[in-house]
């Protein structure tokens, strides 16, 4: 039982983690008051380039980087439509998700002609788990063994990278000049204006940002978790962080439980498939993959405690003409 | 030879498209002076000020300060030089501490901690010298109005503004936070600080000004010093042509009542009660007007009386009808069909729908009208001719029924509100703030509408926080103080017995004059 639960926790660990790039990464942006629905189409578009580069050098860090890459040029795609343009954000956003669901399976087809999957990375191509000091002798220990074997260890670079993100993120937003820019721009642009700030530098930083997170988002799902980058692999992860980040009322550490308890749902479904419930019966695991949503729903509607988005956030910042 | 001007304009030129904003704008100030504005809505006093604090760019035109010329390219040039302005409209991140909102933009440093020490510091240094109290760790959205444009104040102060604008400052407040900031500009002036308001009100530039400018479709027409000059002098050279601050009127012949209010209480979303057992009437051929500081229950008397919001007791007769409102459910639309008429307070919340055209806001609220409404499809062309007919009639500028009504000014907004009711011919109107940020010119029209009305012999009910405005029109004087009328008094009552009862000073004298009859 101890065993099982410990087994779950570590992929609700492995399953957090895209989620939780992704949301932090949201969370830059929607705090500057750039709404991203984009976030699906980073990551994917981030995904393609991580694998393709990742086999093509054989060398994750440079996959890494181009998964970046990928992701940034996207969010500067969505903040020229969006900051410099004053577009409408959701539809940018939503453009972003089609370029990159069918620019993936366009190009991942035309190079690697493997049905717009990248071919299996090569050694080197993919992050390696990272097996703590001890690791191996201390799991024998009762409760502390397993915890530290194999909740603590035994992750990837970018698991930790992820979850570091969180102070990370909220010491920028809250303890430096950035931060209070940041979440000044996404409340009242025009105060950070008159305060003589250039808006728009300010949201494109943000965006920014936004996209360096997403780029490691996407290449933990192509050269971390899995081993090469498969067509539409976000499988809609995007969505369910932005939907967490709705769910963590936009604070740091709230995004980090937020993404912790929809990847423990994720990792219960996978448990639970084909598991016969006693008394229910076989639970489907749609109706787990739908519960984020519901939960954000039941938030959103005002039962638990209320979110209230940054003030400006979807608002094209115009000077006024008075 | 005089001292350097703190600000000198020369020649500014600023056009957006096709309109010339300002034309050829000269303005000197002096250091250590408070040089007042003034100008109708739309004269050019927001953008001239938005160009000396680098929001805008002018056309050509040079900008001196302390005598040298610069050029201001943005906001934080602007800063640099000295110049600090505090927004009409209030440049403050509502979830942000005062501290927080002061050092934005002004952080020393890229970590915040330090920065935020040294405001504090400065910030109680500031408000030794200025008399500036406000508590830094409070939240913007918890402060009253007066407290966040003391924060706005400060912001400038702290990175040491030595010439302060100040755009419609009062329109927000009220008198007794006019009145106080008023002594704060006093302070700063003794404190060598040079000030620039910018207003629409006379009254103010008459109080607190040493000298005025006065601006006129985007052309500077006159500076005077405030002493040599007067109100009247002043309201002709913003309008270009003499206008009458009193207005015009025989004395009221009332009637029978039209409206009765008995024993009315409401309660707010809140659960407060906000009105606490009110009753009055008021009777063909009158205007009844309520005064009060706002907030003390005037709005949510006028929106229960209109149909919008709800009361937990009393009751209201209406054309021979007695309603019970503590257990109505008679809406707005039901109100109007009693011939009951509503010029709403916030004519952009309640009045109109600014995105739609002139003619569609003509007839919001009466769109069921047979005239205008066969049920099913509107009747565009009997509502254009209405429409066309009230501009006519109410001089609505630019008369152009098919433009959307954020397109029109203030005042010409106001009227099309007030042609919409005033035309359905009520028995009784419901008015609250008919002028709120309406030009001179307009504000002449609106009172003398309204008071032939009066003179038709309909029953009008005005709610107004500009006490001026109410002495101006009122046949009847009720005044509103927590939520209960407080005092009843004439056309002619003194105007600082009426600031007292407005303040919530007991009333005594009605008492005493009913002794004396007796």
């Amino acid at each position: 039982m101890f065993e099982t639960l410990i087994l779950i926790l570590d992929s609700t660990v492995r399953l957090s983690t895209p989620l939780l790039l992704a949301c932090l990464a949201g969370l830059y942006s929607e705090r500057s008051g750039v709404v991203d629905i984009g976030l699906e189409g980073k990551m994917l578009g981030a995904a393609f380039g991580a694998g393709a580069v990742a086999y093509v050098t054989a060398n994750a860090w440079l996959g890494l980087l181009a998964g970046i890459g990928v992701s940034v040029a996207l969010g500067l795609l969505h903040g020229f439509a969006s900051i410099s343009n004053r577009g409408n954000q959701i539809v940018s956003g939503v453009a972003i998700n089609f370029l990159a669901a069918g620019l993936t399976a366009l190009l991942g087809q035309t190079w690697f002609r493997q049905g717009g999957r990248t071919p299996a990375l090569p050694e080197g191509g993919r992050f390696r788990d990272i097996a703590w000091p001890y690791a191996e002798q201390l799991r024998e220990i009762p409760v502390i063994g397993p915890l530290y074997s194999e909740l603590l260890s035994g992750h990837n670079i970018l698991v930790y990278a992820g979850f570091l993100a969180v102070p990370l993120t909220w010491w920028v937003l809250f303890r430096t000049r950035f931060g209070l820019r940041l979440r000044a721009v996404g409340e009242n642009p025009a105060a950070v204006d008159t305060a003589g700030i250039s808006v728009a530098w300010l949201r494109y930083r943000a965006v920014i940002a936004c996209g360096i997170l997403c780029g490691f988002a996407g290449a933990y799902l192509s050269i971390a978790q899995g081993a090469g980058f498969g067509v539409n692999m976000t499988a809609g992860k995007g969505f369910i962080a932005l939907a967490a980040l709705i769910f963590a009322k936009w604070r740091p550490a709230n995004a980090m439980f937020a993404c912790l308890l929809f990847g423990f749902l994720d990792a219960v479904s996978i448990r639970m498939q084909g598991q016969e419930v006693p008394g229910i019966g076989e639970i489907p695991v749609q109706f787990f993959q739908a519960l984020p949503y519901i939960l954000t729903v039941i938030l959103l509607a005002g039962f638990i405690g209320k979110a209230v988005p940054p003030k400006a956030a979807g608002i094209p910042y115009l000077k006024e003409r008075s | 030879m005089s001292e350097t001007p703190a600000i000198e304009l020369r020649g500014i030129n600023k056009s957006f498209g096709p309109v010339h904003a300002n034309k050829n704008i000269d303005l000197v100030v002096k250091k250590g002076s408070i040089h007042g504005i003034v100008g109708e809505n739309g004269a050019g006093k927001s953008t001239l000020m938005s160009i000396l604090y680098g929001f805008y760019h002018a056309d050509d035109g040079d900008i001196l300060v302390n005598g040298k010329k610069v050029t201001i390219a943005d906001s934080k040039a602007a800063i640099g030089m000295g110049i600090g302005m505090v927004h009409q409209h209030f440049m403050l991140v509502d979830n942000f501490t005062v501290l927080e909102n002061v050092v934005l933009g002004a952080e020393d440093s890229a970590m915040l901690a330090g920065g935020l020490d040294r405001a504090r510091i400065e910030l109680k240094r500031l408000e030794e010298e200025y008399e500036l109290r406000v508590d830094p760790d409070a939240l913007i959205q918890d402060l009253p109005v007066g407290l966040q444009q003391r924060v706005e104040i400060l912001k400038a102060l702290y990175r040491s503004a030595e010439v302060l604008i100040l755009d419609e400052p009062t329109g927000v407040l009220t008198p007794p936070e006019a009145d106080h900031l008023f002594k704060i500009l006093e302070v700063l002036k003794k404190e060598g600080k040079t000030i620039l308001l910018i207003t629409h009100k006379l009254r103010e530039i008459m109080a607190a000004t040493d000298s005025v400018s006065v601006m006129r479709r985007g052309e500077m027409v006159a500076t005077r010093e405030t002493q040599n000059t007067s109100m009247e002098e002043l309201a002709e050279l913003m309008v270009g042509r003499s206008v009458l601050l009193r207005v015009d009127k025989k004395p009221a012949v009332p009637a029978e009542p039209v409206m009765e209010v008995e024993n009315l209480c409401v309660t707010d979303q809140r659960g407060v009660q906000v009105v606490k057992d009110v009753s009055f009437s008021v009777r063909a051929g009158e205007i009844v007007g309520i005064a009060g500081v706002s907030g003390n229950g005037q709005s949510e008397l006028l929106e229960t009386l209109s149909g919008i919001r709800r009361a937990t007791q009393g009751r209201l007769k209406i054309n021979g009808e007695t309603i019970d409102l503590g257990t109505s459910t008679l809406d707005a639309a039901d109100m109007r069909a009693r011939s009951m008429g509503h010029v709403p307070e916030d004519r952009h919340r309640m009045g109109l729908i600014n995105s739609f055209s002139e003619y569609e806001n003509s007839i919001l609220g009466y769109h069921r009208d047979p005239a205008y409404s066969s049920g099913l499809l509107m009747n565009i062309a009997a509502i254009k001719e209405n429409a066309v007919a009230e501009i006519g009639k109410y001089d609505i500028r630019p008369p152009n029924p098919m433009l959307k009504t954020a397109s029109f000014s203030g005042g010409n907004q106001q009227k099309i509100v007030l042609a919409r009711e005033i035309e359905r011919d009520p028995e009784v109107l419901l008015v609250g703030q008919p002028t709120r940020g309406v030009d001179i010119g307009a504000i002449e029209f609106i009172h003398s509408r309204l008071v032939e009305l009066r003179d038709a012999g309909k029953g009008i009910l005005l709610v107004s926080v500009e006490l001026d405005e109410i002495r101006a029109l009122a046949d009847r004087i009720l005044v509103m103080f927590d939520g209960r009328i407080v005092g009843e008094r004439g056309a002619n009552a003194d105007e600082g017995e009426l600031g007292l009862l407005m303040a919530g000073v007991e009333d005594n004298a009605k008492m005493s004059v009913e002794g004396d009859v007796r």
